[in-house]
């Protein structure tokens, strides 16, 4: 079986970011860049199920500026066969994306898409969903368990009031929750492996999908800032505050 | 303006949830439709009519939807989309799971946790973990939105729509149940919680919760936690409040063991009032707690509980 796998250029979760004063987004220069964790997830997922012998391929995608190459690399260095970048430098919908991914799903055909549930910069969580809906692939969203059983997949998903575990056909789309697996570091070797791996370039022109932006941004501010509060000396103290001046308990 | 809202609901009894998502929907327009779609779900499509607001209940009632398959509910919504100019659910676990599928379906791109409607076609929504807030205007016919629970106040139930069953049943059949593990609490949920106890990893251990547990029976509290505390196996994943977990503004959170990290506040930032008590006093939660206490949590939180 064939596995593909999407990887999106993020900023590292790490880095608080700060709004530009001019209210056009938020600034990116100099910030560290990562492969969003969810996604790190994903490609471990991914070459776990290579290394079980129930994937023989695994095909990594990024759609992206040329830099997102190397979260590609990356990919390539954790396990993953090969690479398909498919470049531009202009900011798209979660739709854009999910149509792009269904022209390589066509064009791969794989057993398995693995995704990230969010992105930790747009934090929409929807293009897993939105390839299920274009693709008629069934999903397991927010996986925290996957187990290839009987030409099926199961996928346990938390879910807000626990764990729920579904069966779905194949081929299916499964993002990924925090507690799938706790993705390697890549070794320097493997990174010297990884350059020599194909990746193949192509533009969203190459698969005559329309990615002009549904949605408009019309202004980015930094939240209302929390008033910083006190310290207490002690409970007692804290008590008497919640009480009287609070007035929440 | 005709909106139709998916309701949050168990089969019997009706999510919090849907309250705060008919008000972001009732800012929009006045002809607001609730669908309710379920197996056996009559306690919770009678419930629904009860919604200020709400116009009329439509129910599709199936086995087909016992599970809330993304696939079915997915595309029954689909169907009933194109007579509306909006679509909004709540953004819970199962608004998450099939709206996008839906937004797909219609070929219209999705505004995700909205907290604020600026007119019928602007929203505010957080990004990088409510360390922006975005704007953002959509040029769709159709606009399909979940709804951060916590931008808007739950509606009133004093209300009697009229409910009309509909018979149309999407099974997609390439999905199906296995099973569920869902958590059995008597305290009150945490999305809805007036007040939240949470514990980090400087619990511990799970036994060691059952200290928060205390204090939040007297509080009448939910009981939350940070990633941390999930990951190490303290406590269900259920119990996760940040970025990636449940969105909470409860009036008094208390957050024990925990450090602050940015994908925990974006949980919990909106909170009204914040305690904190570390024993690290330059810990980062110091920063937006509103009462902060710097002792070991094993002394100070058995002590809290004696003064409740
Ligand atoms: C993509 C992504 C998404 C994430 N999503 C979330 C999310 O949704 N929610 C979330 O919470 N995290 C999330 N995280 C993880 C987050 O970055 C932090 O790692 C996590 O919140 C830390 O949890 P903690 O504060 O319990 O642990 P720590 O950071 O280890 O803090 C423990 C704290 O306990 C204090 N402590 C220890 N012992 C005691 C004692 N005896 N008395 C008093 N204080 C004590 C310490 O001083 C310390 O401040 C996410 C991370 C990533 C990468």
């Amino acid at each position: 079986m064939k596995i593909l796998v999407s990887v999106k250029r993020v900023v590292d979760f790490n880095v608080k970011v700060r709004v530009k004063p001019d209210g056009t987004g938020v600034d990116l220069g100099n910030v560290k860049m990562a492969m969003n964790p969810f996604c790190e997830i994903a490609v471990e997922e991914g070459v776990r199920l290579k290394e079980q012998g129930i994937a023989d391929e695994v095909v990594v995608v990024s759609i992206g500026p040329k830099a997102c190459q190397e979260q590609i690399r990356t990919a390539m260095a954790l396990g993953a066969d090969r690479g398909i970048q498919i470049e531009t430098d202009q900011e798209l919908d979660s739709l854009a994306v999910a149509k792009l991914l269904a022209k390589v799903v066509e064009e791969e055909q794989p057993g398995l898409v693995i995704l990230g549930k969010q992105s930790i910069d747009s934090d929409n969580n929807q293009t897993g969903q939105m390839l299920g809906a274009l693709t008629g692939m069934p999903q397991g969203t927010f996986a925290s368990e996957v187990n290839l059983v009987e030409g099926k997949v199961e996928v346990t998903r938390e879910v807000d009031g626990g764990l729920q575990t579904l069966s779905l056909n194949l081929p299916a789309i499964v993002t990924t929750d925090l507690r799938l697996n706790e993705p390697r570091y890549a070794s320097l070797p493997n990174f010297m492996k990884a350059k020599r791996k194909p990746l193949d370039t192509k533009s969203p022109a190459d698969f005559g999908v329309d990615i002009s932006p549904r949605l408009k941004t019309l202004k980015v501010e930094p939240p209302a800032e929390r008033q910083a509060g006190i310290i207490v000396g002690s409970v007692d103290e804290l008590v008497e505050k919640l009480k009287n001046e609070a007035k929440v308990i | 303006m005709r909106i139709l809202v998916i309701a949050e609901h168990d089969n019997v009894t009706l999510k919090g949830a849907t309250l705060n998502t008919v008000t972001a929907a009732a800012q929009l327009g006045d002809d607001v439709d609730l669908l309710v779609v379920g197996d056996n779900c009559g306690g919770a499509a009678e419930a629904a009519a009860k919604i200020s607001g709400v116009s009329k209940v439509l129910v599709a009632d199936n086995a087909a939807y016992s599970h809330k398959l993304a696939e079915n509910l997915g595309s029954l919504v689909t169907e009933l989309a194109s007579g509306y100019s909006h679509v909004l659910a709540p953004a819970t676990s199962t608004g998450k799971n099939f709206m996008p599928r839906v937004a797909a379906a219609l070929d219209v791109a999705q505004i995700s946790d909205i907290i604020a409607v600026e007119s019928a076609d602007t929203f505010k929504r957080p990004i990088y973990a409510g360390n922006a807030i975005a704007t953002v205007q959509s040029s769709d016919s159709v606009k399909v939105i979940t709804v951060r629970t916590t931008g808007f106040d739950a509606a009133a139930t004093d209300g009697s729509a009229a409910v009309e069953s509909l018979d149309k049943v999407t099974d997609a059949g390439i999905s199906a149940f296995v099973k569920e593990e869902l958590a059995q609490s008597d305290r009150p949920e945490l999305t809805s919680a007036k007040v939240i106890v949470s514990g980090g990893r400087g619990m511990g251990n799970g036994e060691n919760f059952s200290m928060l547990e205390q204090v939040a029976d007297k509080l009448g509290a939910a009981v939350g936690a940070s990633r941390a505390a999930v990951d190490a196996g303290f406590v269900p994943n259920d119990m996760q409040v940040g970025q990636t977990g449940k969105i909470v503004a409860p009036e008094l959170y208390i957050a024990v063991g925990i450090s602050g990290a940015i994908q925990h506040l974006a949980g919990m930032k909106d909170s009204k009032v914040i305690v904190a008590i570390n024993k690290d006093e330059e810990a980062p939660i110091f920063q937006v707690a509103d009462y902060g206490l710097v002792a070991d949590l094993f002394d100070a939180v058995p002590e809290l509980e004696r003064q409740l």
